[in-house]
């Protein structure tokens, strides 16, 4: 028999990086099919995209929306991360960018809050 | 604060058919015990039966390396007062490799994967030509320097959540040691190597979790040596030349 | 590049032949995810400061297409957008499917391509949708 890691293996956080960045990819990889069909709803007229619009207007779409702009900037900033620790010259385990990812998703949040209440 | 003549709650992954439990033991706390004390107690004074591995006990070997309240490490190297939670020590077998008995793991795959990644050194000169001249400074030269002091202890392979999900996965340690030799000038094998270290089997599995290097005792980074390895592979198999035969 | 690995592959014995194969189309596959990385990261990071003007002049149907409607830039732009995720998806999705859900890797990267040609096709017909309408 073999014994598996448990949690307590991965308080640290590299390894909280990459939970994150294969979670957010994994919803965002569940919304982006939908997200495509939505907007080709255009295809049936401007009349058609503003009724699909109108229905997102409901404010559980609103939240979902925050909660996909957030994931998509996390994604995207602990992307770059890995792509400096596989092709830049090594510099460690790059946590300046982890704390950069959660700031990316911080800010993104932020921003895409203040503009929906704009 | 020296804590000796207080008691340690000590739970230890204790064989039993094809599985196991914890079994409990106190053990006296003393100043600056380190975990290999504990368990060192604990086989000579309450539990003769318990089957642990060490040799050196002074860091340099590598063979005390256990599980301590979850995370791989050097027992011999691990201050019971820096790891203790409260009054309370768990000491397990390493993960990802199968227990013998005890605390005692089989170290074969290990060593295997080690072999599958061509780990070993292959040169073509012999003693009648001259010496190699490789210049310390060179970039080569250092990144091979940054990983040649690992031991093969286990604590990255046991920390590796990717070597969990893919048995196949050749695991840290040896693909760190496959970089090592990539950086050889001296050497002749590098591209049976590349071939070897590459695919879901070699370094592309790897996640960047970064538990090796995170854990490893003699602060080695693997995962500097595998994403090397993943931009070799992929030049060379860009190129065509991935376990092409040497023309 | 394919048919000179195949060749080199052939020229071992079978099962070490497949297994260099393997090898070869894993580690290129890491190549494609990572290259279409490179490309999102600019493109979403485009994406993400035009959502948030676009969702600051008010999401209707007439304020968005009046800017996507006729525009090459916009079609161009979300079409290599569209391609890069039909690449990098996929080959995310497989991985999970493999580590976490015990999929066969054959069984992964063959639903694995169905999914890129499905994103390709939606992505496409949808920036089509909004471009020329």
């Amino acid at each position: 028999m073999r014994r598996a890691s448990d949690w307590r293996a991965h308080r640290h956080p590299s390894w909280w990086a990459f939970v994150a960045h294969r979670v957010s990819g994994l919803a965002l990889a569940i919304f982006l099919p939908l997200h495509f069909l939505a907007l080709s709803t255009a295809l049936r007229g401007d009349a058609a995209l503003d009724g699909f619009l109108r229905y997102t207007e409901r404010p559980l779409f609103k939240v979902a929306e925050w909660g996909l702009v957030v994931l998509l900037a996390v994604h995207l900033a602990g992307g770059v991360r890995i792509l400096m620790i596989e092709f830049a010259p090594w510099s460690g385990l790059r946590k300046d960018f982890i704390a950069l990812t959660c700031g990316a998703g911080i800010v993104a949040g932020l921003a895409f809050a203040l503009a929906l209440v704009h | 604060m020296d804590r000796s003549g207080d008691m340690l709650r000590v739970a230890i992954w204790r064989s039993r058919g094809d599985g196991g439990g914890f079994a409990h033991y106190d053990v006296p706390r003393e100043a600056s015990q380190t975990v290999l004390d504990v368990v060192t107690y604990v086989q000579r004074r309450l539990e003769p039966s318990l089957a642990y591995r060490f040799a050196c006990r002074v860091g340099m070997c590598g063979s005390c390396a256990m599980t301590v309240n979850g995370v791989a490490r050097w027992t011999c190297r691990t201050h019971v007062a820096r790891v203790a939670d409260g009054d309370r020590l768990e000491i397990a077998p390493l993960a990802n490799l199968p227990v013998v008995k005890d605390l005692v793991t089989d170290m074969r795959e290990f060593f295997d994967k080690w072999a599958r990644a061509r780990g070993r050194f292959g040169g073509a000169r012999t003693r009648r030509d001259d010496f190699a001249r490789v210049d310390p400074a060179s970039p080569a030269r250092r990144a091979a320097d940054a990983g040649i002091e690992c031991i093969g202890c286990g604590v990255c392979y046991a920390s590796c959540d990717v070597v969990r999900w893919r048995p196949d996965f050749l695991g840290p340690a040896a693909l760190n040691r496959a970089w090592t030799l990539v950086n050889d000038s001296r050497d002749t094998a590098q591209r049976e190597r590349l071939a070897a270290v590459a695919g879901d089997a070699g370094c592309h599995a790897c996640h960047t979790q970064g538990s090796c290097t995170e854990r490893c005792p003699k602060h080695i980074a693997p995962t500097a040596a595998i994403a090397g390895l993943k931009r070799a592979t992929a030049r060379a198999a860009v190129r065509g030349t991935l376990g092409a035969e040497p023309r | 590049m394919k048919r000179a690995a195949a060749a080199t592959a052939a020229g071992r014995s079978d099962a070490a032949g497949r297994v260099l194969a393997d090898a070869i189309r894993q580690g290129r596959r890491w190549y494609w995810q990572r290259m279409s990385a490179m490309v999102l990261a600019l493109c979403v990071l485009v994406h993400l400061v035009t959502i948030v003007y676009a969702v600051r002049a008010g999401l209707s149907a007439e304020a968005v297409l009046a800017r996507t409607r006729g525009s090459l830039a916009f079609g161009a732009f979300y079409g290599v957008f569209v391609l890069a995720c039909a690449v990098h998806v996929p080959i995310g999705l497989a991985r999970i499917a493999e580590e976490w859900l015990g999929t066969a890797p054959r069984v992964a990267d063959a639903a694995a391509s169905a999914l890129a040609w499905l994103l390709a096709a939606l992505g496409l017909v949808a920036v089509y949708g909004m471009v020329a309408g």
